[in-house]
């Protein structure tokens, strides 16, 4: 292997009170991937934002093709060619590929004016330099978020970028989505790009990356190069434990029935029948876009129901809104907890009590030592990580911000719970404590609904799988039957089906 | 342990700017801090600092109402007819107060029911009732009389209970309530949750329209008390009156540091920013400085304050 573009040695960060980082190391090397990581809270960001110039690291050296740096701030970093892909994408929906790419440093005419030919030109360029087709003039909005990244990676290369860092770029794709974004990056590669991917998903790890960096709780641990590595001992080496079963499958003890669901229809699904019973967890499969966050939204009240039957615990049910499913005994932790999920300006308590008022209040007036009593008895139950009740959501990680999410649900005492997405941005070791919760609710006889993309995870912790397809159940596979190709057998629609 | 501290400091920088304030006039003029000239201010104040309180619940919800200085003058008619026309005391007072409350409510329900924006459908509102005033009053002022009733509606604006006058009283005690709600009931809980993240509190299973109406109702209900006390000081309701008031609540309220983009704020917070608006008016003129001037300095504080407030980077 050759030397280093980038070497940062004995990199510590001290905040007032916390020691962010202590003594870590990271190589990246020309035209290879270099994978951080590590669980929450672990570094990778507080080193990123040092690599970048937004923090001032308290020790250690950085060099950079051979001469030591030291950014003091972001245009420092961009100066030299590193480029970071955030999260969060920085782009104006409002304006085109072109203009996107250049804001700020358009191309001028002689006058003043932007030189817009010469722009778009240049953007044609960039854009096929990677391998996508797109015009130049099409608008931002109009793009899915997969393309909006691969502008950002433009405007990235447009900046003469040598080494590119990106924050967890695949969150929000779809599968080809991401598949594209992995062609893209290998074709950045050839051009003897070099990269840091920060990813929770070891699959993508292994499948895209030379080479790794792992962090754990702002220390370096080690680094490897992937094909030396398996993905066990990648997660022991993050949560610093060994980790006895990923999926703690628990055996069902079905009890009585406690959904049925016959025909379902509105503008989102149609012809929807299963049943669900007491103590066991029934998963939801299926591709992006095949209805499954839509049919959660149907039971729940949200996408009102215009044709077929929903009964719960034996009462047919109209759903015509949250509150009422709610009442009836079923509740709904959505996939998009900052969107849809949580208020995230309001503290740990406010939030779990929020869809279950009633149970705190009398006259509408809060009972308040009753409830702290009862957000004090859940933040127990689920460990869920924060220094107080009081303390804002926003502050805490995902794993104890989707705990939240789910004490939340808990609170209201639903029969059946229907999670999209449980562990979706959770790291590793959160992971596992959600399972182990799952599993807890199902011994007590909770009916669960898990709407998953991630099918090992289905496989891994449900009695029954329901395939869904173009907004229908295509399948229904028992836990012996299910596999991870008929799955995506009926996921396509090649097997099952009504007609 | 920092970030607490610094969130402390933030929620009492406009206490010390209060302070700051009352300190500095009260060197320069011998007349601020008299008996009399506190009871002056805070009657002063209590009018807008009441209609500030609330808007301070559309605020928190993440809205805004610009049809309170309407209601205030279309209620203040209203009540001032009844009066005029010998109603009871009682029938005349609930009456206006009912007319603000739904003009309120209407805000609320049309925006939470059609998904409308609020600077928008309260714009219309604002202007559909200060016409509705105008055609209602002839564009003349109303006057209550000073027979029967009238002498008990006087009490509102220009009496005293135990020494204290009746706008500052009634101030008190609508603050009071407002923070009840705010802090002590579910309603209150719903209304910051709203302005938060409002889909994620409807899919909590709260009735984002229920807490509109109440919201845009409060805001409306307040807007007629402040009504009826201007009313009842001067004995008549003119056409024109409230004009511009929907800007000082609003002001008021954000210089107590509540959020435009709802979801953070406190009614304590209001009292504060209406106080400091009503002292910066009375210190202006016990110095003398002509009108002309006075909106100028207003302006200036109000910028000052916000950036002095705004978000660390």
């Amino acid at each position: 292997m050759n030397n280093p573009i980038l070497k940062m040695e004995n990199i510590s960060k001290t905040f007032p009170g916390v020691k962010a980082l202590d003594g870590v190391h990271l190589n990246v090397y020309e035209g290879r991937v270099m994978a951080l990581l590590g669980e929450n809270g672990a570094g990778k960001s507080t080193l990123m934002k040092i690599l970048s110039g937004v923090y001032e690291r308290s020790e250690g050296d950085v060099s950079y093709m051979g001469q030591p740096v030291n950014f003091k701030n972001v245009k420092d970093s961009q100066d030299v060619g590193i480029a970071i892909i955030h999260q969060e994408l920085n782009l104006v929906d409002e304006l085109s590929i072109a203009e996107n790419i250049f804001l700020g440093r358009e191309p001028k005419k002689r006058l003043g004016a932007i030189d817009r030919k010469k722009m778009v030109a240049d953007a044609k360029d960039l854009l096929e330099s990677l391998n996508i087709e797109e015009d130049p003039n099409k608008s931002m909005k109009k793009l899915s978020i997969g393309r909006k990244q691969m502008v950002e990676i433009a405007k990235a290369l447009s900046l003469d970028a040598k080494l590119i860092i990106m924050d967890e770029p695949t969150d929000a794709l779809t599968d080809k989505e991401t598949e594209s974004l992995f062609t893209v990056i290998r074709t950045l590669i050839d051009q003897g790009k070099s990269i840091v991917y920060i990813s929770h998903r070891l699959k993508e790890i292994f499948e895209i990356c030379d080479d790794v960096t792992i962090l754990r709780d702002g220390r370096f641990v080690a680094e490897k190069q992937v094909f030396d590595i398996d993905e066990n001992t990648l997660i022991e080496m993050m949560v610093g434990r060994k980790l006895e079963e990923q999926y703690p499958y628990m055996m069902d003890n079905q009890g009585e029935l406690l959904l049925e669901v016959e025909g379902l229809g509105n503008d989102h699904v149609h012809d929807i029948d299963f049943k669900l019973y007491a103590g066991e967890i029934v998963g939801v499969s299926g591709l992006m876009g095949a209805g499954r966050t839509e049919l959660a939204k149907t039971l729940y009240g949200t996408y009102p129901i215009k044709r077929g039957v929903m009964k719960l615990v034996g009462n047919r049910i109209l759903p015509k809104s949250e509150a009422a499913v709610i009442k009836a005994g079923l509740t709904y932790v959505s996939e998009d907890r900052k969107k849809d999920g949580l208020v995230l300006s309001m503290s740990v308590k406010e939030n779990i009590s929020l869809s279950a008022m009633n149970r705190i209040t009398r006259h509408h007036v809060i009972r308040k030592n009753e409830e702290l009593g009862l957000i004090r008895d859940f933040i127990r139950q689920l460990s869920i990580k924060t220094p107080t009740e009081a303390q804002k959501v926003k502050n805490l990680s995902g794993g104890n911000q989707q705990k939240v999410s789910i004490a939340k649900s808990l609170m209201t005492r639903p029969k059946v719970l229907v999670l999209d997405e449980p562990t979706r941005g959770v790291d590793v070791g959160a992971k596992k404590e959600i399972y182990d919760l799952m599993n807890q609710f199902k011994k007590g006889g909770m009916g669960i609904i898990m709407i998953s993309s991630e099918i090992p995870e289905l496989l891994g912790m449900c009695d029954r799988i329901l395939v869904m397809h173009e907004g229908t159940i295509q399948g229904e596979l028992t836990r012996t039957e299910a596999t991870q190709e008929n799955i995506m057998r009926y996921a396509v629609g090649l097997e099952g089906g009504k007609s | 342990m920092k970030q607490e501290y610094k969130e402390n400091l933030r929620r009492f920088q406009s206490v010390f700017g209060l302070l700051f304030f009352i300190i500095v006039i009260s060197l320069l003029s011998d007349r601020f801090l008299t008996g009399s000239n506190i009871f002056n201010v805070l009657r002063q104040t209590s009018v807008n600092a009441i209609i500030a309180a609330g808007m301070t619940f559309v605020i928190l919800t993440g809205g805004i109402d610009l049809s309170v200085g309407s209601t205030f003058a279309f209620s203040g008619a209203i009540g001032a007819y009844l009066i005029g026309s010998g109603q009871p005391f009682m029938v005349a007072v609930v009456g206006a107060l009912t007319i603000g409350l739904l003009i309120g409510m209407a805000n609320g329900f049309i925006i939470a029911h059609w998904h409308l924006q609020p600077f928008i459908v309260t714009l219309a509102t604002m202007t559909i009732f200060r016409g509705a005033t105008l055609v209602f009053t002839d564009g003349k002022p109303i006057g209550t009389g000073f027979e029967g009733s009238a002498a008990l509606f006087a009490k509102i604006g220009g009496g005293y209970t135990f020494g204290i006058p009746n706008p500052i009283l009634i101030m008190i005690v609508l603050f009071g309530l407002a923070y009840y709600i705010l802090k002590h009931m579910s309603m209150g809980r719903y209304i910051y949750a709203t302005g938060g993240n409002q889909e994620a509190t409807k899919l909590s299973g709260v009735s984002i329209k229920k807490v509109k109406v109440f919201a845009y109702g409060i805001s409306g209900l307040f807007a007629a008390i402040s009504g009826m006390i201007i009313t009842s000081r001067l004995s008549s309701a003119q056409p024109t009156a409230g004009t511009g008031y929907e800007l000082d609540a609003i002001a008021a309220v954000v210089l107590g540091g509540t959020s435009l983009a709802g979801g953070v704020g406190s009614i304590l917070g209001t009292v504060i920013g209406a106080l400091i608006i009503g002292i910066l008016n009375n210190a202006l003129n016990l110095l003398d400085v002509s009108s002309y001037y006075q909106q100028l300095a207003k302006g200036l504080v109000i910028l000052i304050a916000v950036l002095l407030d705004r978000k660390e980077k």
